[in-house]
């Protein structure tokens, strides 16, 4: 049998062998890893920090090396090569023979010549073990200095500012991720970080490292300006460099500045070796990521098949979300190409920065650059991997929704070539593919074609093309909401209505099919609500409500709640803003004034729920169904009793509003406010349902919207006096309530409805289709049956026994930690929770 | 499995009673500081599911308040959280199969709940 021989077991070495495996050849495979892990995702490394453990980004074990039939030894590195007698030679003497050998020996960091780099806490960021040893240094540390301001460099910044060090960059060049981003961008980034905290110190050369005479930290650096730091650790992450001296040893060629030479089937100077991955150097360019060595490790195995494929170079783009901040990168971002045009947006209200780099004929994107948001990005990386003909003015891809932007581009324009999924390069072709042979539903492409099972990141995409594909086959796009209902929100609706159902058993039932999710449960949880406004914690209702509903309390990140109660237009007396001081102290919550005009009571644990509710209660509060799919708030100004300007008393009317439709269970959250002039202090406009005084009455404004895409609302009727516009509400909420989707804000709705701002009023002013009066029958009966779900909850002890973090015991959730901050309580970050529990322990 | 096996091989704790559970959905436990999610399926078989409540993607102790439901004819519960779904039955992540979270043997017995850590 063909004896292969793999040096490395990195990422790209462990991609090697599972393909080799996979494909028809036969062979006696032997790998030889340098670390004493099997391989393991270097990608993600950081999350180590945020508590991964090994063997959570362990990618194969040895156990499963063993059933592969792969011989495996780590911890031993390949010492030489004899070319001649194909045996190789470990540091512990070990000796194997090889028809083929592949080199997969990746890259180490790059550490400068600065005279004291070998000082005890200077360190690198490159391996398992790389990490436990700055975790160990982190320790009784107080600074940490990051040596590099490249893409690693500031993914290795973000561990250290974990880890609860005072961090800086340090950065030979005059910018930030020099190779990805021009200057505009450069400096963006920079703004962004150092707004988090991290001190970027650029143009600087560290002259000597030196132990710190002054007892100030355990370092200091000297820098070639005459400047100097103290510091507790230095992380080296200035580059990477090829580990290709076993090559040179053996008389392979190399790149001048390293990296073993291969050619488009990968192969060395001596046809049976290869090299792949971060090792390898292909047209005088070493490739920095893992998708171009997997690209390599691919055409690598088709050298021992009758199909070969060639690699032909790999694209550079990235995205990334660096210490939070997000970054994209795609193709020539510096626009070194002879006559390109560059278009540039930058925003520095929002830090924003976008940048375009255009051919001179204005047709193909050439680059481009984003910092600070990347909703933009898979839409050029389309047009720049394709080289589709860009719209007459590009810059509208750029420019903020508002502006008028060009929509983002639609599947059908993608040609068949177009990568879909980078992470297991399906192309459209192989999705329209599979869909020809027969695989058509979304579930099917995803398992035949593998798109979409690495990181995730072009689900959306991959909807649109196989939605795109079966409406351009004739065929019924599935709008079924999941897999137990073949119905949309609005259908599911019109059962439940129609023949009076009463539960989720008795729907699923009749109608669906297996026993629900955490799709059709909550929705059929909020019609019913709509429908028939029982108390949502009944028990035939309680496995319908998502975690936020079933607790009435949001969720938060530690998996405590927190707490809103309603304050309708925003007005409260100074007790209760009292009682809120007082029970917010009492069980330790921050508090926070929210963009609804309220108060947050954040951080309660479960079982001190019912305790804080009773309190809020006892001193008059209701629930603010912040939790819920439902009227939130209703904001209001002041208006005309204290205002010089306002004509009628938007205060009083915010109040009848949010205390008429509060509890209301909507296909998504509903918000409202009154303003008691045009100066519009309330911001009405940007609400589901906005309303603004005039001389002569109110006008009424509807599908507004803030948040991820904000709408401006549509003026819907003017000068309406008090009753209509109750009247115009209630119709609007109610066939709202009953025609939208799930999750569909008012704004969205808007622009599915045919006929648009008319229509509506047709439907609601003229009453066209003959339902107003029962859309206003169905919301009098909804108002008439309102009960604060608090205050049933705290009076039922059946209902009560939810809320008990332990049934067994009395416990706390020692896990879920607080530190101060401001002078506030605030969650433990994961590092700070880890030591923590650590120290207790 | 029977439960009588199950009580003869490992001696399993009363955890709570029967009254302690809530149909169709979650309640949580604490037996020698393991946290545990139990989830009651009075309609199906076995009724009872016991798994580590500390949600390894989440990193909170909440998987007992998430939602149970069925995914491709698997039972599963969706974490309260970023909503991953974890397999009842073996722990299993449905999102991200190298995630797993413990599975404990739990039965009926009477009006107690019996396990086993
Ligand atoms: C607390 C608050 C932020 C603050 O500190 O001010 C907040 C907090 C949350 N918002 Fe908000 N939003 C808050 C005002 C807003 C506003 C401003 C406003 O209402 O005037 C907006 C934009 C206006 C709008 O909605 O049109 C807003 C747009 C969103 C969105 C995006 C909605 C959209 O249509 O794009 C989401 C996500 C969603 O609902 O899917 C969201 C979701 C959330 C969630 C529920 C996210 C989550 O699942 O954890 C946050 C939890 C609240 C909690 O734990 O109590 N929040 N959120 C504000 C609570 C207001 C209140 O008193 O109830
Ligand atoms: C913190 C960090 C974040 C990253 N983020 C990203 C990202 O977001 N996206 C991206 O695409 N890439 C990223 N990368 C880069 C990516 O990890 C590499 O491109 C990829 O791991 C290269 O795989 P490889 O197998 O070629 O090399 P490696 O993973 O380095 O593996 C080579 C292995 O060979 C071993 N070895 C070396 N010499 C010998 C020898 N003589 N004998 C035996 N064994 C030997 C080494 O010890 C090593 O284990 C990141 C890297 C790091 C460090
Ligand atoms: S909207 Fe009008 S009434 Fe309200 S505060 Fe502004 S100016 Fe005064
Ligand atoms: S691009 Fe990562 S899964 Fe498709």
């Amino acid at each position: 049998m063909l004896k292969v021989v793999v040096v490395g077991n990195g990422m790209v070495g462990h991609h090697y062998v599972e393909q080799l495996v996979a494909s028809k050849v036969e062979a006696q495979i032997t790998v030889i890893g340098g670390e004493t892990r099997p391989a393991y995702d270097r990608v993600h490394l950081s999350e180590f920090f945020a508590g991964r453990s090994p063997e959570d980004l362990a990618l194969t074990t040895r156990d499963h090396y063993r059933e592969l039939g792969v011989e495996a030894h780590f911890g031993d590195m390949v010492a030489s090569i004899d070319r001649d007698g194909k045996t190789l030679t470990t540091d512990s003497g070990q000796q194997f023979s090889y028809d083929k050998l592949v080199l997969a020996t990746g890259s180490y960091p790059f550490v400068p010549p600065v005279k004291g780099n070998d000082l005890e806490p200077c360190v690198v960021y490159r391996t398992i073990d790389d990490l436990g040893i700055i975790q160990a240094q982190a320790k009784g540390g107080k600074v940490g200095v990051v040596v590099g301001g490249g893409l690693l460099g500031l993914e290795c910044a973000n561990a250290v500012k974990n880890l609860g060090l005072e961090t800086h960059v340090v950065e030979f060049a005059p910018g930030l991720m020099g190779v990805q981003l021009d200057s505009g961008g450069s400096a963006m980034l920079r703004r962004k970080i150092e707004a988090l905290g991290v001190t970027v110190h650029t143009s600087k050369a560290t002259q000597v490292i030196e132990q710190d005479a002054e007892g100030e930290a355990r370092l200091r650096m000297q820098f070639a300006d005459g400047g100097s730091l103290a510091t507790d650790m230095i992380v080296f992450s200035a580059g990477i460099r090829p580990y290709d001296q076993l090559a040179k040893d053996s008389g392979l060629t190399v790149g001048e500045r390293g990296g073993i030479e291969i050619d488009y089937h990968c192969k060395t100077s001596d046809s049976d070796i290869f090299a792949i991955g971060e090792c390898a150097l292909f047209g005088g360019r070493i490739y920095g990521l893992v998708a171009p060595g997997y690209r390599m490790a691919e055409a690598a195995v088709s050298q021992l098949t009758d199909e070969v494929v060639a690699f032909q170079g790999a694209d550079m783009s990235t995205k990334l979300k660096l210490l939070g901040v997000d970054v994209g990168s795609i193709g020539d971002a510096h626009g070194k190409e002879a006559g390109s045009v560059a278009y540039t947006f930058s925003d520095e209200r929002i830090d924003v920065y976008k940048r375009l780099i255009v051919s001179a004929d204005g047709k193909k994107l050439l680059g481009a650059v984003l910092v600070g948001d990347c909703s933009d990005y898979d839409t050029l990386l389309q047009y720049f991997l394709n080289g589709i003909a860009l719209p007459a003015d590009p810059q509208t891809l750029i420019l903020p929704y508002n502006a008028g932007a060009a929509p983002a581009l639609g599947a059908g324009a993608l040609p068949a070539t177009a990568i879909i999924c980078s992470c297991h390069n399906v192309s459209k072709g192989d999705i329209v593919n599979a869909m020809d042979a027969g695989f058509c539903s979304l579930g099917e492409v995803k398992a035949e074609t593998a798109a979409s099972s690495g990181c995730g990141g072009c689900a959306a995409l991959l909807k649109n093309i196989v939605d795109d594909e079966l409406a351009a086959r004739g065929l019924e796009v599935n709008k079924a909401m999941c897999e137990h209902f073949n119905f949309t929100r609005q259908e599911m609706f019109h059962v439940v209505k129609v023949e009076s159902i009463k539960s989720f058993d008795e729907l699923i039932n009749k109608h669906g099919s297996g026993r629900g999710c955490d799709i059709c449960k909550p929705t059929a949880g909020s019609i019913l609500a709509s429908l028939w406004n029982d108390y949502v914690l009944e028990e035939k209702h309680v496995g319908l409500q998502d975690t936020n509903d079933t607790f009435l309390a949001n969720m938060q990140k530690n998996g405590t709640y927190s707490v809103v109660p309603r304050i309708a237009g925003g007005e409260i007396t100074p007790d209760k803003l009292i009682t809120i001081g007082q029970v917010a102290k009492k069980y330790n919550l921050y508090t926070k004034i929210t963009g609804g005009q309220r108060i947050d009571l954040f951080g309660a644990r479960v079982q001190h729920l019912p305790a804080i509710w009773e309190e809020l209660i006892a001193a008059g509060f209701e629930t603010g169904h912040a939790y819920g799919k439902a009227l939130r708030t209703v904001k209001s100004c002041v208006g005309s009793t204290w205002c010089r300007y306002g004509v009628q008393d938007s205060v009083a009317m915010a109040l009848y509003i949010e205390n008429r439709y509060k509890g209301l269970r909507s296909p998504h959250k509903l918000k409202s406010a009154v303003s008691g002039c045009t100066r519009e202090c309330a911001e009405a406009q940007s609400k589901d349902f906005g309303v603004i005084a005039t001389e002569n009455g109110w006008n009424l404004f509807v599908c507004g919207n803030g948040g991820m895409k904000p709408r401006h609302a549509d003026l819907f009727a003017t000068d309406l006096d008090d009753e209509t516009l109750i009247k115009y509400i209630d119709r609007f909420l109610m066939f709202y309530v009953r025609t939208a989707d799930r999750l569909q804000r008012t704004s969205v709705w808007m622009g599915t409805l045919e006929g648009g701002l008319d229509y509506l009023r047709e439907v609601v002013i003229e009453d066209s289709l003959g339902i107003a009066a029962e859309l206003e029958e169905q919301m009098d009966s909804i108002v008439g049956s309102y009960q604060c779900e608090w205050k049933t909850t705290v009076e039922d002890p059946e209902r009560l026994k939810r809320f008990r973090q332990f049934v067994n015991s009395k416990a706390e959730d020692r896990e879920i930690i607080f530190v101060e901050e401001r002078g506030q309580p605030r969650p433990a970050t994961e590092a700070e929770r880890i030591q923590i529990l650590a120290e207790s322990a | 499995m029977s439960t009588d096996k199950l009580i003869e091989k490992s001696e399993p704790i009363s955890l709570c009673m029967q009254a302690d559970l809530i149909p169709n959905s979650g309640i949580c436990a604490e037996l020698d500081g393991q946290q545990i999610a139990l989830f009651y399926l009075p309609r199906e078989s076995p009724r009872l599911y016991a798994l580590g409540n500390w949600d390894p993607i989440g990193k909170a102790n909440i998987l007992s308040r998430g939602m149970v439901g069925d995914l491709d004819g698997r039972l599963v519960v969706a974490s309260p959280m970023y909503k991953q779904h974890f397999d009842l039955l073996t722990g299993e992540c449905l999102e991200d199969t190298e995630i797993c979270v413990p599975v404990f043997p739990v039965s009926l017995v009477g009006d107690h709940v019996m396990l086993r850590l």
